[in-house]
């Protein structure tokens, strides 16, 4: 998920050509209190008119209780936004609230129910929330984590191994695999320094999180590489689904690989591996079947 | 609609600064654009359309172009004109 200033028209004309999942177009920290009114026509109309083809289209709002909040979810939604993402959330009665708006703009324009809700959790009380907020509405679609607040609140600093956003982390996937929506890390802003970007973004893959935001195309390559399956574990995957289905056939759930058992929980990976590879698009969609 | 004077837009690659002021009648626009020549008139009209869609019918408009798209004129001509009379497109 690539973020992008909300102000700033050639990038959001642009951000779409370097292939991210998905594009957050800021309207909230990245926009100055005088260029919000700006920068919500600016989305609007690019939402309106940009072709971003396939891309995920994600617009970060201000918070609903700033005299900007409700506004931006009248442009983003009337625009036809994807995802609305919420920043800085604490309890579910926040996403609630949020849902209530949504709704109240899409029966406006009579399409109710076609936005999703994304809530970054910035703060100990999100975190500790985090599985209230990833089930208070069916449009949840993820949790993510915003580490620069969190840190900032924790009263601690951010460091190149991530110790103090271990438990934010850990706790983030596990609410969003018990609420069944996806999850993703935080930002990594020194651009200068792509091996310590390359660690993290392999600390939160092994974690479990389902994608990285990052802040400039330059980080989406290591994001891809990171996450992309390699052809052994591809071949191992498809290994393993071929020989549960063989076993399958023949009335039993559990067969040996390698000499390994393999089970349902083996399955389960080996199903993610090759979604993986789908997503990006190294075999086809035909091929998982 | 009275107008005031205001402003809207950078000149940043792919954006136009839009600056708008009352007019004693009719909509002047001075458009200033590296591309006057192939998109000039595209640009003025779409200046003039938006304005009219606003229920502006007179005002002075001065453009600088720095290749901005359709939808980013549409959204600064809109950003200038709520500055310029105090009533957003959106509800309060």
């Amino acid at each position: 998920m690539m973020f992008v200033p909300g102000n700033n028209p050639g990038m959001m004309a642009d951000a779409h050509i370097y292939g991210p999942d998905s594009i957050m177009l800021d309207l909230e920290d990245s926009v100055t209190m005088a260029e919000k009114d700006a920068a919500r026509l600016l989305v609007y109309n690019a939402l309106k008119s940009i072709d971003y083809g396939s891309t995920e289209m994600v617009v970060r709002i201000n918070p609903l209780s700033t005299p900007y909040g409700r506004k931006d979810v009248e442009a983003v939604v009337k625009a036809g936004v994807d995802v609305v993402r919420m920043p800085k959330t604490e309890t579910a009665d926040e996403v609630r609230e949020l849902e209530a708006e949504i709704l109240k703009v899409e029966e406006e324009i009579g399409c109710p129910g076609r936005t999703q809700i994304m809530a970054a959790i910035e703060s100990a009380l999100g975190v500790v929330n985090a599985y209230e907020i990833a089930t208070a509405s069916k449009r949840m679609m993820g949790i993510a984590l915003g580490a620069e607040d969190y840190s900032a609140n924790l009263k601690t600093q951010r460091t190149p191994g991530g110790a103090e956003l271990l438990l934010a982390r850990e706790t983030i996937v596990v609410a969003a695999r018990a609420a069944g929506i996806a999850c993703f890390d935080t930002v990594y802003s020194n651009l200068d320094d792509m091996d310590t970007f390359r660690a993290e973004v392999q600390l939160i893959k092994t974690l479990g999180f389902d994608g990285k935001s990052i802040i400039n195309p330059r980080q989406i390559e290591v994001v891809n590489e990171v996450f992309t399956p390699t052809e052994k574990e591809i071949l191992k995957a498809r290994t393993i689904i071929a020989a549960i289905r063989d076993a399958q056939a023949k009335g039993s759930g559990v067969v040996s690989v390698n000499g390994k058992m393999v089970d349902r929980p083996v399955v389960i990976r080996a199903e993610r591996t090759i979604a993986l590879a789908v997503a990006a698009g190294i075999i086809d969609k035909e091929e998982m079947i | 609609m009275e107008l005031k004077n205001a402003v809207a837009g950078t000149l940043e690659s792919g954006d136009i600064m839009i600056q708008i002021g009352p007019a004693a009648q009719g909509l002047s626009i001075e458009l200033d654009s590296s591309v006057e020549a192939q998109f000039g008139r595209q640009i003025r009209s779409l200046i003039a359309e938006t304005l009219q869609g606003l229920g502006i019918e007179k005002a002075q408009v001065k453009a600088v172009d720095k290749g901005a798209l359709d939808c980013t004129i549409r959204a600064r001509v809109t950003a200038a004109a709520v500055r310029a009379t105090g009533k957003d497109v959106w509800k309060d």
